[in-house]
């Protein structure tokens, strides 16, 4: 049985990949007990780097083993991960294409009483600009494990962003998964609502409760954010009357703009973004409060749904 | 050498401030618990003794600042704000709550604090931009900034104290809370950096070395860094992560622990038998 944390299925799943090719080595940044890649540790000591609190000596570090022929995971909470090492990530590792992949942990606001300088809510925005990564986010720990067995063979650079609490299960566990896939995981006529991460669960609260108002609502788990599959969100897009994006990210640069930027061009209904508004984060006693404070909630997602179908704004 | 009734009342007062510690992070609740403590007589030192610091003026231009480059730790540094009175004392049971203005890490939504920290490795780079601000103003102003033997891992820290030396940054005496234990473990495990004193030295600065929880010797040691001119100054303390707390001494497993209810009673009434022990 997967356990519900994302963090453990993500250890458990560094450790398969481990066993698999001989390949694959771990970085870590003296936060393996939170980022669970002391799981990696226990199995492979010799596979394991433990690189101190130098995130960004780590990160062209990685590069060499990289240029080197390994398959080398990085990690730390996201906000460091994608921010105090953005420079080396760009020019050591993006430019020469090289299979990095970076576990930023405790992303979003998931390190609740740590505040601002621990919260990662612009990671996705600073990843998504730069050329050649790709960009997941997953929405539980099953959509973990199927994505960590995409990358021994995936090309270039790859971002994955781990909540640090435990998330419902809401993606299929017996569906084939690939990079890149839009998942449908309910369909609906009036609405499309195109989620990651905690929102996705969050999404599908809201959709079952607009149905007994009798509005049907669309929901897709949009768990690779770049490269975005763009036929397929123009696709979900159509049909519906409103289009609502949700997000664990600040409302600059995250789904919301690349579904826009995906939309650009062709009609579309109206979209409107549920995200954090171009903040900081802060501390809090516990994750749900905070995810209320920044109006992360399934009513949120509900509510902007039908002021969209009434013909408002938010 | 400072006076014994002057060494009591700081003593007294560090016993005080880790018993605020505590009291912050509760029962069930994670909390810096162990780089917090290990500062208690130093930042009680500082604040009560050394430092040029009105708590009635915190915006003085004059006063000296204080930064916590290992900003995790700030739990004690509120705890010295809230016994001079700059931060209400009805805060302390609001920390790290939507309710309350005390932060996982420092902020400037908190009175009393000199900067953002908590991303580490950068509070030494901050005391070098104002020790050179400072000088300008021809203040004589100093800046205290304390940093962890882990984060020294950090290279920015490195670039700060090029910068440091190279402008004979006298007025900034940094303090190294050499408490040999980081998030995950001892720092010999995790991440050793070998003959600290020596690399310091090689950068230029002075080196000054004490126990960090003797309270006689860090007033003089202070004294002592204060007294050195032309360049940067180094305070290497030893010191005991969690000190005070039997179950968090010398561990990793309360850098960020939770306390059961047994344990939070336990750490209280340990910290107010040494705090009796004073007298
Ligand atoms: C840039 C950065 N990387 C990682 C962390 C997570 N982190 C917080 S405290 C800590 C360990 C610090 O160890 P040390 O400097 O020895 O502090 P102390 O033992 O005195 O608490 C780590 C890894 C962080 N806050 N900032």
């Amino acid at each position: 049985m997967t356990s519900p944390n994302l963090r453990s299925a993500y250890g458990a799943s560094l450790v398969r990949l481990g066993t698999k090719d001989k390949r694959v080595v771990a970085l870590e940044a003296d936060l393996g007990k939170s980022t669970q890649s002391a799981m990696f540790q226990a199995e492979f000591p010799d596979r394991y780097f433990q690189m101190g609190i130098a995130e960004q000596n780590m990160a062209s570090t990685a590069a060499g083993f990289a240029l080197t022929g390994m398959i080398p995971f990085i990690h730390s909470f996201a906000v460091f991960a994608t921010g105090r090492d953005y420079d080396q990530l760009r020019n050591s590792i993006c430019i020469p294409n090289l299979p990095v992949r970076i576990c930023g942990s405790s992303a979003g606001l998931s390190d609740f009483g740590d505040g601002k300088t621990h919260q990662g809510i612009e990671d996705v925005a600073l990843m998504r600009a730069l050329p050649n990564m790709t960009v997941l986010c997953p929405a539980d720990s099953i959509e973990v494990e199927k994505m960590m067995d995409c990358l021994l063979d995936w090309p270039g650079p790859v971002y994955l962003r781990i909540n640090r609490n435990d998330l419902p299960f809401v993606s299929p566990a017996d569906e084939p998964y690939s990079i890149g896939k839009v998942t449908m995981l309910r369909d609906g006529s009036h609405a499309a609502v195109f989620a990651a991460g905690v929102m996705v669960s969050r999404s599908l609260e809201a959709a079952t409760a607009l149905a007994t108002e009798g509005i049907s609502v669309r929901v897709l788990d949009v768990s690779t954010i770049k490269p975005l599959d763009r036929e397929a969100i123009i696709r979900y897009a159509g049909g519906v009357d409103a289009i609502v994006t949700a997000e664990e990210h600040s409302i600059i640069g995250g789904i919301g703009s690349a579904v826009v930027e995906a939309l650009r061009g062709v009609s579309h209904a109206p979209v409107e973004f549920v995200g954090i508004p171009d903040s900081f984060g802060i501390s809090a006693e516990g994750y749900p409060e905070l995810l209320v404070h920044f109006g992360l909630t399934s009513d949120a997602v509900a509510s902007t749904i039908k002021t969209l179908l009434k013909g408002g704004r938010k | 050498m400072a006076k014994p009734e002057e060494i009591q009342r700081i003593k007294k007062i560090a016993w005080d401030l880790r018993a605020d510690v505590v009291k912050m992070i509760g029962v069930g609740k994670a909390g810096h618990l162990g780089g917090s403590c290990s500062l208690a007589e130093i930042v009680a030192t500082l604040y009560f003794a050394k430092m040029h610091f009105d708590p009635k003026a915190i915006h003085d231009p004059s006063r000296d600042r204080f930064l916590l480059s290992k900003g995790h730790s700030v739990l004690i540094q509120y705890a010295a704000l809230v016994e001079l009175g700059v931060i209400p004392r009805d805060e302390m049971g609001k920390v790290k709550t939507l309710a309350g203005k005390l932060q996982g890490h420092p902020d400037m939504m908190t009175p009393g604090m000199e900067a953002v920290t908590g991303s580490l490795g950068q509070g030494l780079s901050i005391s070098v931009g104002m020790a050179l601000a400072l000088r300008l103003e021809k203040s004589t102003s100093r800046v205290y900034v304390i940093m962890g033997d882990g984060e020294l891992a950090e290279g920015q820290l490195w670039e700060a104290a090029m910068a440091a030396a190279r402008y004979k940054l006298d007025s900034i005496t940094a303090i190294l809370d050499r408490n040999r234990i980081q998030a995950t473990g001892p720092t010999r495990e995790i991440f050793d950096i070998p003959n600290l004193e020596d690399k310091w030295r090689a950068f230029g600065w002075n080196v000054l070395n004490v126990d960090g929880h003797d309270v006689g010797a860090i007033l003089d040691v202070l004294d002592k860094a204060a007294e050195i001119k032309g360049a940067p100054t180094v305070i290497v303390a030893d010191t005991i992560k969690g000190k005070g707390v039997s179950f968090a001494e010398n561990t990793a497993a309360f850098h960020n622990g939770i306390m059961t209810q047994e344990q939070y009673d336990k750490a209280l009434a340990e910290i107010a038998e040494s705090g009796r022990m004073v007298e």
